[in-house]
C-alpha cells in the first residue's frame, strides 16, 4: 500500500515536469476509454448495412462518413479500436511473461540452459518478423487467436534477449551477492532482487512493444491474413479505403490511418512516461 | 603567500559557481580565490563535496550544462578565460592548460587505439600530419615510460593495465607541452606501488619541463609528499592554503587539523583519529582501549583454512563447439585453460581477532574473501568455521543453510552493495528474516532498532534509498545488515576505501567498538596498509594467489622479511618531511 501511494505521488510529480509524459498518459487512458466503452456508445452499428447512403463524407449524421457498404466509419473505427487493443496487449503479455521468464533464468543460471535458449532464439529471429508472422498465420489458419499467438511467438526472441542481458549483467552486482549472503535462496533473489531492478528497463520496451504488435495486427489484416471482414479492423480498413482513395472518398483511410497512427505514436511515448515512472533516482 | 617569483601563471579571483538541480539551486563553488605560479606544483586537497574537480573544470570550461559560473574570474598568463569564446577556449585546452582524468579507463575513447588519441591531440593544435602525429604520439609515449611505444601505440585501452592507461592519459596531456596541468586525483583506483610510480613520473616531468601542476586529491599523504604548496577546500570554500611544511606541520584551521588527525599515519592510534570531542558520542575511550588488547588462550581458531585454492577457467576452454556437445577440449597442459587466482592458502583466525589480508589488484584477495564468506566454491582445500567444514558447500544451497549466518560480508563499494530498490530498513531486515527467523514485524522493528543504536545510524533514515543516503551512511547499513545476525566472522572487504578520510575515521572506530562488545572476528582485507596497523593484531601479504610473509602487525612494519613487502611500506605516501628531504623522488618505470 505505501508502495503504491509512493508511486501515485511520484507520478504526479513527474507528470508536472514534464508534459510529454502527460499527454502519452493522457491518449492512452483515452484510447482505453474508447476501447472499453465505445462502442456502447456509438450511434450505429458497426456491421449495420445501408446501402441507400453509401460513400457519404463526413457530415451531421455520419461524423467520419460510411463506407462503401454504407456502415458509419466512426463506429467501425471505435470498435477496432477494442479488437486491435485487445490482439496487442494479449501477444504482448504473453510474449512478455514467457520470454522474461525465459530470458530471466537463462541470463541468472547461465550454463547449457543459457546456450540453447540462445540459440533457438537467434534461430526464430533469423527470418524476418512480418514474414514469419505471416507464415505462421497461413499456416495456423486465419482468426483472431493465430494472429495473437503469430505476433506473440515472433516477438519472444526479443523479450528473452533483452531480459537475458539483463538478468545477466544485474546478477553480477554486488547486492545479488549481498543477497546471497543474507540467507536468499535462488528463487527469492529471481524474484524480489533481480526483478524489481530489471522491471523499469523492461517496462519501456514492453510499451514500444505494444506499438509495434498493434502495427502488425493491422499489417496482416491489410493484408488479408487473420482478421478478415466483415469485421472492423483498422487494418481492413485503410485496405479498403486504398482502393477506393483514387475515386475521392478521402475519409475512408484517413480516420483508421490516424487512429492507428495515433495509437502506435502514444504507446511510444508512455514507454518514456513509464521508465519515468520507475525510476528510484527521481524520488 | 608565499608563491615563486614572477606573475602567476594562473589566477583565480573569487569564484562562484552554482548547480541548478531539480531540488533547486546548489552552491558549490563559494568565493574561491588562489593563485600558481610558474614552476610550481600547487595541491588541492578535499574530501568529496569540496568542490577542487568543479574549480579544475570551471578553468577548462568544461562545466556540465546545469552549472553557472556566477561570479568570479579566471585569468591565465593575463587572459580572462571566462570571456573567451569556443575557438580560442580550444585553443587554450591541450596545449596552454591540459587535464588529466580520475579514471583512466573511462578518460581513454574505447573503441580507438590509444596512439590514435595522442595523435588526435597533436593535430589539433599543431599543422602535422598524420604521419607526424604518428611519430609524436610515440615519442610522448615513450616520455611516460612505457615499454616498446612503437607495439603499444596500436594498443587498445581494454588492453593495457591501469597504470599503463593513466600513463597514455598523462602522454595525451602532454604530447602539445602545456604550461599548466590540471590533475584530477590521477591515481584513484591504482596499486599503492603503481601510484607511486604515476605520481613520480608526473613530478617527475612537470619538473623537468618547467611546468606547473596542480593536484587534485583527497591524499594527505601524497600532497604532502609531492606538492610545493597545498589549499586545503571543504564544501566549496577555500579553508587555508600555504607551503606544504608549513600547513602540515602548522596546520591553522581546526578542519585542517582534523582531516590531518584522520588520516591513518605511521604513528597514530585508532583512537586519534577522530578529535576528542566526538569520540564520547561514538562510546569508545582510551579506557575501552586499555582493555581490549587481547590475551589468546589456545582456543580453537573460530576460522582455520587449509590449502585454499580457486581457479578460474579461462573462457575459450568453455566455449569451445565440442564442448556444446558434452566433449571437453583437451589439450596435453590443463594448466593453459585454467587462471588460479589463490594457490593453496593456510591460517587462522582466532576469536576476537582481527587478521588482515593486504595485496594489491591481481593478488586474490578480493577472491580470497569471496571463498571465505562463502560467496564462491573453491576448487579444493578446508575452511573450517567454529569447527565446522563448509568449504564443500554449494553456495547457492549454503544461503539456505544454518550455517550461512556464521560468516557474513561487509563489501567494498557501499553503493553497489545495497539495492537500488529497497530502503535502508529492509536491507537490515532482511538477513533477520532469513537467516535469525525473525518475522514478526514488532520484533523486527525492535531488533532493527537495536542494531542501529550500535552502529550510530539515526533511525530517522531508516526509510530512505540507498541514493538518498551519504557514503558514510551507506556504510553503515552495510555494516549493520552484516552483524544483525551474530555471525562469528565477519569478513571486510576494503570497507573504508571509497569513504572520505574523516568518514573512514569513524567507521573504523566503529568497526573497532563492535569487535568488542560483540565479540567478532575479523578477516580485513585491504590495500592500505595503514588501515591495516591500525585495525588489525596479525597481517598476512599476498602476491599472486599466495601468502608471501605474514605476522604479528608491528613486527612486520618494524621488520618486513619478504622483498614485496618492503616495497609495498616504501610506496606509502608519508606526511613526514625528514624523508622527503632525504629522498630524491627517483622515477620509476613502469613494471611490464
Amino acid at each position: 500500500m505505501r508502495h503504491i501511494s509512493a508511486l501515485v505521488s511520484h507520478t504526479r510529480r513527474m507528470i508536472a515536469h514534464n508534459w510529454v509524459s502527460l499527454a502519452a498518459i493522457t491518449i492512452v487512458t483515452f484510447l482505453a476509454f474508447i476501447a472499453v466503452v465505445g462502442p456502447l456508445m456509438t450511434a450505429y452499428d458497426p456491421y449495420v448495412t445501408d446501402l441507400a447512403n453509401v460513400f457519404s463524407p463526413p457530415g451531421k449524421l455520419h461524423w467520419f462518413g460510411t463506407d462503401q457498404l454504407g456502415r458509419d466509419v466512426l463506429s467501425r473505427v471505435v470498435a477496432s479500436a477494442r479488437i486491435d487493443l485487445s490482439v496487442a496487449i494479449c501477444a504482448v503479455a504473453a510474449s512478455f511473461t514467457v520470454g522474461v521468464g525465459i530470458g530471466g533464468l537463462a541470463g541468472y543460471f547461465g550454463g547449457s540452459f543459457d546456450l540453447w535458449t540462445s540459440r533457438i532464439a537467434e534461430m526464430v529471429q533469423v527470418f524476418p518478423l512480418f514474414v514469419l508472422a505471416m507464415a505462421l498465420v497461413a499456416a495456423l489458419g486465419n482468426d483472431l487467436r493465430n494472429v495473437v499467438l503469430a505476433t506473440a511467438i515472433v516477438n519472444l526472441p526479443f523479450y528473452i534477449r533483452l531480459a537475458r542481458v539483463e538478468a545477466g549483467v544485474l546478477s553480477t552486482q554486488l547486492f545479488v551477492e549481498a543477497a546471497r549472503a543474507a540467507g536468499n535462496g535462488d528463487a527469492r533473489i529471481i524474484s524480489r532482487v533481480l526483478l524489481p531492478n530489471v522491471m523499469p528497463n523492461l517496462m519501456i520496451q514492453l510499451s514500444v512493444n505494444l506499438g509495434w504488435a498493434i502495427l502488425n495486427a493491422a499489417s496482416l489484416s491489410f493484408i488479408g491474413l487473420g482478421i478478415r471482414p466483415p469485421t472492423a479492423e483498422w487494418g481492413i480498413m485503410v485496405a479498403e479505403g486504398a482502393t477506393q482513395a483514387m475515386a475521392g472518398h478521402w475519409w475512408l483511410i484517413v480516420f483508421p490511418g490516424f487512429a492507428l497512427a495515433l495509437a502506435v505514436f502514444a504507446f511510444n511515448l508512455l514507454g518514456d512516461a513509464l521508465r519515468d515512472m520507475f525510476d528510484i533516482h527521481s524520488r | 603567500m608565499p608563491i615563486k617569483s614572477g606573475p602567476p601563471l594562473l589566477s583565480i579571483d573569487r569564484l562562484a559557481v552554482e548547480f541548478v538541480t531539480p531540488q533547486g539551486r546548489v552552491q558549490a563553488l563559494h568565493d574561491v580565490s588562489f593563485q600558481i605560479g610558474t614552476a610550481e606544483i600547487v595541491g588541492v586537497v578535499g574530501e568529496s563535496g569540496s568542490g577542487k574537480s568543479v574549480t579544475a573544470y570551471s578553468i577548462l570550461g568544461l562545466l556540465p550544462a546545469e552549472a553557472r559560473v556566477k561570479s568570479g574570474s579566471i585569468t591565465y598568463l593575463g587572459r580572462a578565460l571566462r570571456e573567451l569564446g569556443g575557438a580560442e577556449l580550444k585553443a587554450v585546452r591541450g596545449s596552454e592548460i591540459s587535464m588529466v582524468f580520475q579514471s583512466p579507463q573511462t578518460a581513454l575513447n574505447p573503441i580507438r587505439a590509444v596512439g590514435a588519441q595522442i595523435a588526435d591531440v597533436v593535430r589539433a593544435h599543431s599543422p602535422a600530419g598524420a604521419a607526424d602525429a604518428a611519430v609524436r604520439a610515440i615519442e610522448a609515449l615513450r616520455e611516460v615510460r612505457i615499454h616498446a611505444p612503437e607495439r603499444r601505440v596500436h594498443a587498445y585501452p581494454f588492453e593495457l593495465s591501469g597504470g599503463m592507461c593513466q600513463r597514455s592519459v598523462i602522454a595525451m596531456a602532454l604530447a602539445c607541452t602545456p604550461k599548466l596541468l590540471l590533475a584530477d586525483e590521477p591515481t584513484t583506483g591504482l596499486d599503492v606501488t603503481t601510484q607511486r610510480a604515476i605520481m613520480d613520473l608526473l613530478i617527475g616531468l612537470t619538473r623537468s619541463r618547467g611546468m606547473s601542476t596542480m593536484f587534485i586529491t583527497h591524499d594527505l599523504g601524497l600532497a604532502a609528499q609531492y606538492c610545493d604548496r597545498v589549499i586545503i577546500m571543504q564544501n566549496g570554500r577555500v579553508v587555508e592554503q600555504g607551503a606544504t611544511e608549513q600547513i602540515f606541520m602548522n596546520p591553522g584551521q581546526a578542519y585542517t587539523h582534523r582531516l590531518l588527525s584522520a588520516t591513518p599515519q605511521a604513528h597514530t592510534r585508532l583512537i586519534d583519529l577522530i578529535p576528542p570531542s566526538e569520540q564520547q558520542a561514538l562510546g569508545v575511550s582510551s579506557s575501552l582501549l586499555r582493555a581490549s588488547k587481547p590475551t589468546r588462550a589456545a582456543v580453537t581458531p573460530v576460522l582455520r583454512v587449509r590449502g585454499l585454492t580457486h581457479e578460474y577457467p579461462l573462457r575459450g576452454a568453455q566455449r569451445s563447439v565440442l564442448g556444446l556437445f558434452g566433449r571437453r577440449h583437451r589439450s596435453g597442459d590443463d594448466s593453459r585453460n585454467k587462471f588460479r587466482a589463490v594457490d593453496g592458502l593456510s591460517f587462522d583466525v582466532a576469536h576476537g581477532e582481527c587478521v588482515g589480508l593486504v595485496g594489491e589488484s591481481g593478488s586474490g584477495k578480493t577472491t580470497t574473501s569471496r571463498l571465505i564468506a562463502k560467496l564462491v566454491k573453491p576448487t579444493a582445500g578446508s575452511i573450517q568455521l567454529s569447527g565446522e567444514e563448509i568449504a564443500d558447500a554449494d553456495p547457492r544451497a549454503f544461503a539456505k543453510s544454518a550455517k550461512r549466518r556464521l560468516v557474513q560480508i561487509v563489501f567494498q563499494d557501499p553503493a553497489a552493495s545495497l539495492d537500488p530498490r529497497r530502503t535502508a530498513f529492509e536491507a537490515i531486515a532482511d538477513p533477520l528474516q532469513r537467516l535469525a527467523r525473525i518475522r514478526q514485524p514488532a520484533a523486527l522493528g525492535r531488533r532493527i532498532r537495536d542494531i542501529c543504536d550500535l552502529v550510530d545510524l539515526p533511525q530517522a533514515l531508516l526509510g530512505r534509498y540507498p541514493h538518498q543516503l551519504s557514503g558514510g551512511q551507506k556504510a553503515r547499513v552495510g555494516i549493520a545488515r552484516a552483524i544483525s545476525v551474530n555471525p562469528a566472522v565477519v569478513v571486510l572487504d576494503e570497507p573504508t576505501s571509497a569513504l572520505d578520510v574523516s568518514v573512514q575515521a569513524v567507521v573504523l572506530n566503529q568497526l573497532d567498538k563492535l569487535k568488542r562488545v560483540l565479540g567478532l572476528s575479523y578477516l580485513f582485507v585491504s590495500h592500505d596498509l595503514n588501515v591495516i596497523r591500525l585495525m588489525c593484531d596479525r597481517v598476512m601479504v599476498m602476491k599472486g594467489g599466495r601468502i608471501v610473509e605474514q605476522g604479528k602487525v608491528e613486527d612486520l612494519f618494524k621488520n618486513p622479511q619478504h622483498p614485496y613487502t618492503k616495497s609495498l611500506l616504501d610506496a606509502i605516501p608519508r606526511i613526514d618531511f625528514a624523508w622527503k628531504a632525504g629522498s630524491g623522488g627517483k622515477l620509476l618505470s613502469e613494471f611490464p
